[in-house]
């Protein structure tokens, strides 16, 4: 078994990564301190420090772990510095930080309202707080006041705000909303012919999902195959730099696209407001993780396989000592070799469908260390009160259904769901773009042309947005959406155009495979004719 | 595919082997990646025009007669899908595989050999290491063993963790 060393749930060594923690410092959890590093987000150290409840359910008070770790599902809410509702997963350290959990008494590891749990749908069934407790008028004020205590909604703002607030007002000819692998290589295509763009990211660091990915990428060698995403990220941000008209603004979230018209908020000694003005504007935000129907998957231990990544690589924190991988595309498979390369055991890997869903390369990889892959077979529950200690799978017959007396206790203290991603499209729909349901692609994906315009002109989308699909993909699409977007503003000229149309054909190319031909389904969907002309 | 339900390939979806001659010549790139996928830097590193590819969706094939053994596609290959392999005398073989888990691997290290499955099928001695820096990460390791054992190990573990 490899070994890797440990010390306070941190990694000291990996064979790919390195992990540069800053200095030392401590936050209070409850009133307790715990060391942290500046660089760790509030999650990634009490994650260290042993801790798993974060918060407890607003209705049955069970308790609840991190899920996604990039912001997205809210399981990690506490109260910070006296604000409440803070995401801890996406709140970086400060030393002297105080951060409380805001549902439970006296807190969310051992709240006593637990109890209800077992015995609300008994007294309260669902429903029943609009008939009971009515009237009158100060009864019904007092119950209200008091169940709002116990849901864990927080309460109002102990601290007024104490920094500075600034206010910046921005033209730019290509705003770039996300800068993962998609935004990137948008901003990179559309500022290498002269477009003033604006790149903005809520992240303090650029690449989005390639921040996680330690292994070789694969492709052709042009789109940098056998390279790994973690240096792929480093290499379109070394372009970006060079590029003098491309302003980069990190720690910064959009919240809005009011028109041609974009609010932001950024992060930094002087936090700020942003109001962008942009002619053309490429949203590039990514997805989220999808959970799956089980008993107690709530249970803190049920992680998205990103959120472990993330605590894993980007933290080099520990999720646990043996896990359950559930689900075996190429996101599951390839958080199996990480978590062996990062020293944890993996139990199995179960897979719903006959077969393996991801690269048959990937399996290979960790069937010859030994891990299991279970394919027809599922997780019926995960096991445990306060955190996961074991789960129980079962296989399934060809209508789906779990086949009785095939359940097996597997023993782990932790479980990855891997069962696909969404499209992170609330700005779209706020920008009032058409939007279609196509499952091939993952979800509710905006209409494009084939130069990846939305049906509101001039807002283009990039990447997993647009569509499920994988980094190179994301890459490509940045690049015709970039180009066209600076093409169409006067840029570029001929050569421009010419890219373009290449661009185009590269895409296509690559989707040409058994592996493209779902992607191709969907985007026949979803792709409507190109009347944007150039 | 049926390899696709279980994650490893079985003997009757291998590819063709290398003559007993080749193999004894010098050491031949072995391809274990049989399904269609984007991937091609293994067809753009080979500089001898060794592996074959229609386009890059299409799986790829060696040519073990033009194959030098120069480990170029080895060092790239992000399926970990390639193992060079070479007969010497007295029995004994070799295979060579990329190794990226912690402690690196060092030439005279006793390792257990694992099969495509993860099942132990015997110890091998390392005889040489592309060491980690040299390649982003990814250690090749060259490994001694019963020349019979060539076309089934396809994994190494250390036989004891050293401090
Ligand atoms: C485990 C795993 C393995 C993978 N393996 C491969 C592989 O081998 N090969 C491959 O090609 N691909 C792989 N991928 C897929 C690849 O990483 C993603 O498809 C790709 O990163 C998508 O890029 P993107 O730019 O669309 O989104 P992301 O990389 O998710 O970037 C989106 C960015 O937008 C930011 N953002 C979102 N909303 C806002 C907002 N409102 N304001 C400001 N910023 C915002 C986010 O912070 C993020 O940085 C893998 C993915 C995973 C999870
Ligand atoms: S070892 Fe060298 S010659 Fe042989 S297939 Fe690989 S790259 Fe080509
Ligand atoms: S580089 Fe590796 S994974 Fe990619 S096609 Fe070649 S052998 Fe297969
Ligand atoms: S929002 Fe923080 S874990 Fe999901």
């Amino acid at each position: 078994m490899p070994m890797t060393r440990f010390e306070d749930g941190r990694l000291q060594e990996h064979p790919i990564l390195e992990f540069e923690r800053k200095r030392e410092v401590t936050i209070y959890f409850n009133g307790k301190p715990i060391k942290a590093y500046e660089g760790e987000t509030v999650a990634a150290a009490l994650y260290a420090a042993g801790i798993r409840v974060f918060s407890r359910s607003f209705r049955w008070h069970r308790p609840r772990g991190f899920f996604c770790a990039i912001g997205k599902c809210s399981a990690c809410m506490m109260e910070v510095d006296g604000i409440p509702n803070v995401r801890t997963c996406k709140t970086y350290v400060r030393d002297g930080m105080q951060v409380r959990t805001q549902s439970g008494v006296p807190d969310a590891e051992k709240d006593v309202f637990a109890v209800f749990d077992n015995i609300i749908d008994r007294f309260f069934p669902h429903g029943s707080h609009y008939k009971k407790f009515t009237s009158p008028k100060p009864l019904r004020n007092f119950v209200t006041r008091q169940l709002r205590k116990m849901t864990g909604f927080g309460n109002p703002p102990k601290a007024t705000f104490g920094g500075k607030a600034g206010y910046e007002e921005i033209d730019v000819d290509v705003l770039v909303i996300g800068g993962g692998s998609g935004g990137m290589s948008a901003a990179i295509n559309a500022g290498k012919y002269g477009a003033k763009v604006l790149l903005a990211d809520e992240n303090p660091f650029l690449g989005g999902q390639l921040v996680k990915q330690t292994h070789r990428f694969f492709g052709s060698a042009r789109h940098r195959a056998g390279t790994r995403g973690i240096r792929i990220a480093k290499i379109l941000e070394e372009e970006i730099a060079k590029l003098e008209n491309v302003d980069v603004r990190k720690e910064t979230w959009v919240f809005g696209i009011y028109s041609r018209e974009v609010g932001a908020f950024q992060r930094g000694d002087e936090d700020k407001l942003l109001r962008i003005r942009a002619k053309k504007i490429v949203v590039a935000t990514g997805a989220y993780e999808r959970t799956l129907v089980f008993e107690n998957n709530d249970l803190p231990g049920v992680y998205g396989a990103g959120g472990v990544q993330t605590l894993m690589n980007v933290y080099g924190i520990k999720p646990g000592n043996i896990g359950l991988i559930v689900g075996s595309g190429n996101v599951g498979l390839i958080l199996t070799y990480q978590l062996r390369q990062a020293g944890v055991e993996v139990a199995a890997i179960v897979e719903a469908m006959p077969h393996i869903g991801g690269y048959f390369v990937h399996a290979a990889k960790v069937r010859r260390l030994g891990i299991p892959i279970y394919t027809r077979h599922t997780i019926l529950k995960a096991l445990g009160k306060r955190s996961v200690e074991g789960a129980i799978i079962s296989k399934l017959d060809e209508n789906w259904k779990p086949v009785k007396g095939s359940e097996r206790r597997i023993d782990c203290d932790f479980i990855c769901v891997a069962v696909g991603l969404s499209p992170t499209h609330e700005l779209l729909y706020q920008a009032g773009c058409e939007m279609k349901f196509v499952p091939e692609v993952g979800g509710i994906v905006p209409l494009r042309t084939r130069y990846n315009e939305t049906t509101v002109s001039g807002i283009y989308v990039a990447g997993d947005v647009a569509g499920i699909e994988e980094a190179t993909a994301a890459i490509m699409e940045g690049r015709i959406a970039g180009i066209h977007a600076a093409t169409t503003l006067g840029y570029g000229g001929d050569e421009a155009k010419q890219e373009l149309e290449e661009a185009v054909k590269d895409l296509e190319e690559f989707r040409a495979g058994p592996f493209g031909e779902r992607i191709c389904q969907g985007l026949e969907k979803c792709v409507i004719g190109s009347e944007v002309r150039i | 595919m049926k390899y696709l339900e279980r994650g490893y390939l079985e003997k009757d979806e291998l590819p063709p082997f290398p003559s007993k001659e080749r193999l004894r010549k010098k050491s031949v790139a072995y391809i274990e990646c049989p399904q269609p996928i984007p991937c091609s830097p293994c067809y753009e590193a080979c500089p001898a025009d060794a592996i074959k590819m229609e386009n890059i969706n299409d799986p790829p094939e060696v040519d073990y007669e033009k194959c030098t053994g120069c480990m170029k596609c080895i060092r790239v290959c992000p399926g970990l899908a390639i193992f060079m392999l070479r007969l010497r005398n007295g029995g004994i073989g070799e295979v060579t595989l990329q190794y990226e888990f912690l402690p690196w691997l060092k030439k005279g290290d006793r390792v257990r050999l694992l099969n495509r499955k993860g099942e132990i099928v015997g110890e091998g001695v390392v005889n040489w290491v592309l060491p980690p820096e040299r390649n982003d990460h990814t250690s090749l390791v060259r490994v001694e063993m019963p020349a019979e054992l060539i076309f089934e190990v396809r994994a190494v573990k250390p036989v004891e963790v050293r401090k």
